[in-house]
């Protein structure tokens, strides 16, 4: 690791967590080392970037944490449990229950609406359907956007459809939202906007935050930046 | 994941293509319909020959000379009038014994003119095969013996030959000899495509003469019982054989009929149906189709839903729940189809269509079933998918 901790508890049990992970891929008969050898720890109110140039391996790091991909050799656990001795099915809850996640292309359903987006994930916890929409709701009052709940992604700003997203991110209650270059399709202001709001919700819920980019100006307001390159975490 | 949620995705999935699932559902209700229509002709086919054979009555023995099976050729009858009267002797009762000979003849009477089936037949005819008459008399004992040229008409002979007049009293020419019609039979109805109404009796000795023959084709018991029926048959046969060492005879009941031709025709509705249900299959290979369709499309759905935990089996569930409402609801819209062209078959045809009550059940669980046979192979391929892989997708 590069830089040390400044928000954080360091002792606190890490809410994911990877420990000397490697990730190989066949691509097209070649073998691809995406990641050589990575440890990285998420604590509990953690802010952190992960930054590099593409290719670098960051954007996989990000899915190990996140526990929708497994690791070649070395260890990640989510919420303390160890991915590799968990079903697919079960890693699958620990993500629903644990983390979410915020996508650069949003990722939202195109025939839903917002609310519908958001309230998804609790599908999947067995919430009745009132149920799921009062916390969608909620969710969405939380990223602003309870004037906007019948709209369809399409009847939306770009802006708008990540601030849904990271509402559908934040309605499990997660200890760590994970977001991979969630200001790469936004303008600056709009870029700026949703990093307000993912720096408020770290701040006021103390969820961490791990924000996966190549913007300079994006990992500048976190509080820790982790540098990938070529598979390895290098110093800055 | 919440059945009723997986029922609402899938249904939302399918609303949003419409034309595309109703075009695929339009395979399944097509072979659903084809199903449910073509078994229902083939019970169709059952139940009306079922209830003609039935008409003859349950304690009706007829005896012919050879095998009675399907597929052996017929024999050249060597039963005489002799016969007749030794086989009354064994049944004990001679007016419970028909016999009859027959020949296609050209019935005229003035100009007009009908080919019918000419009956060489004796007295109890009325008896044994529950023939009522409708105006006048049937041919007596005294008509047989002295061979008098008297007849019985069909009922649609004699509408043939003499329209709304009166054909009592009247003279007809059979194959050019003149008989008078002493009476007209009641409606019969058709056996075995047979029309029973287009034909005209008279008496079997005046028939042999007009057809140059001594010849018996079949005898027609009415047994007492319905317990003793096989007996009796074995009874007679023997006594026929013992009369003509070498040939054989056989002797049938409605019950023997009636399994041969139900199991025939059981077999025909049971083909029909195979047949149809091969378009069935087409349409559930259609189904499978636009589900792979679908699960390709909608691959980075599937990764989201993946990534924010739906399970293995939540995505299957889904995709699966799809391909079953397809073919369900094709099932459905295709049974009330099949019942509703059946019904119209049935009234505007002479073709009878009987909707059995197992068949549109049937087809409902076969076409559900379809869906889930044709629907598991996508709806696996969507829940294997690597939320990774599938999130990357364009």
């Amino acid at each position: 690791m590069t830089a040390e901790p400044v928000q954080g508890d360091d002792s606190a049990v890490p809410v994911v967590e990877a420990v000397d992970v490697t990730k190989s891929y066949r691509l097209e008969g070649v073998t691809v080392d995406a990641l050589r050898g990575v440890s990285l720890a998420v604590r509990p109110g953690d802010y952190l970037a992960i930054v590099g140039p593409s290719g670098s391996g960051k954007s996989t790091l990000m899915h190990l944490l996140g526990g929708i991909d497994r690791p070649s050799t070395g260890t990640v656990r989510v919420a303390g449990r160890d991915v590799s001795e968990l079903s697919e099915d079960d890693v699958a809850q620990v993500r629903n229950a644990t983390v979410g996640f915020v996508f650069q292309a949003f990722q939202l359903l195109p025939r839903t609406s917002a609310l519908g987006n958001v309230a998804m994930p609790l599908v999947y916890r067995g919430l009745r359907k009132a149920q799921r929409q009062r916390v969608a709701a909620e969710a969405l009052d939380a990223v602003g956007m309870s004037h906007r709940t019948t709209h369809r992604p399409s009847q939306l700003s770009g802006g708008e459809q990540q601030r849904v997203a990271i509402a559908r991110a934040l309605v499990g209650e997660p200890a760590v939202i994970l977001a991979d270059e969630p200001t790469g399709n936004l303008d600056t202001r709009r870029g700026r906007e949703v990093m307000d709001l993912l720096e408020r919700l770290n701040a006021e819920r103390g969820v961490a935050v791990v924000v996966v980019t190549h913007d300079a100006d994006v990992a500048a307001r976190t509080d820790r930046v982790v540098h990938v390159r070529d598979g390895l975490l290098v110093p800055a | 994941m919440r059945t009723a949620e997986a029922w609402r995705v899938a249904v939302d999935a399918l609303r949003a293509n419409r034309l595309r699932s109703a075009l695929t559902m339009l395979g399944v209700v097509i072979g659903v319909a084809a199903v449910v229509l073509l078994v229902a002709i083939g019970s169709g086919a059952k139940r009306e020959i079922e209830t003609q054979v039935e008409g003859l009555g349950s304690n009706l023995l007829i005896v012919v000379p050879g095998e009675l099976s399907f597929g052996s050729a017929p024999t050249t009858s060597r039963l005489t009038l002799g016969d007749v009267d030794h086989v009354a002797r064994v049944v004990g009762d001679r007016r419970r014994v028909a016999a009859t000979v027959s020949s296609g003849e050209t019935v005229r009477a003035g100009t007009r003119e009908i080919f019918a089936t000419l009956q060489g037949t004796n007295e109890t005819v009325p008896l044994v095969f529950n023939r009522p008459i409708a105006r006048g008399t049937y041919l007596r004992r005294g008509d047989v013996e002295s061979r008098r040229r008297v007849a019985v008409l069909g009922r649609k002979t004699a509408r043939a030959l003499f329209g709304e007049r009166d054909p009592l009293g009247r003279q007809v020419a059979i194959s050019g000899v003149r008989f008078r019609v002493i009476g007209v039979f009641a409606e019969a109805g058709s056996a075995f495509g047979v029309d029973r109404d287009a034909d005209v009796h008279v008496p079997i000795t005046a028939a042999q003469r007009l057809l140059d023959t001594r010849r018996v084709d079949a005898l027609a018991v009415k047994a007492p019982t319905v317990d003793g029926i096989d007996e009796l048959g074995d009874r007679i046969v023997a006594s026929l054989v013992a009369r003509y060492p070498d040939d054989t005879f056989s002797a049938v009941t409605q019950s023997q009929i009636l399994g041969t031709v139900g199991r025939i025709l059981g077999l025909l509705t049971l083909v029909l149906g195979a047949i149809a249900g091969i378009s069935l299959l087409v349409g559930g290979v259609g189904v499978s189709n636009i589900m792979l369709v679908s699960v390709r499309e909608r691959t980075r759905e599937i990764g989201l839903r993946k990534a924010v935990g739906a399970r293995q089996r939540d995505i299957l569930m889904q995709f699966l729940i799809e391909a079953v409402v397809l073919t369900s609801v094709g099932g459905v819209v295709g049974i009330c189809l099949g019942v509703g062209a059946a019904l119209v078959l049935d009234a505007a045809t002479p073709l009878p269509a009987v909707i059995a009550w197992w068949s549109p059940a049937v087809a409902f669980a076969v076409s559900a079933s379809v869906g889930v046979f044709f629907g598991v192979v996508p709806a696996r391929r969507a829940g294997l998918l690597d939320p990774v892989v599938a999130l990357r997708s364009e």
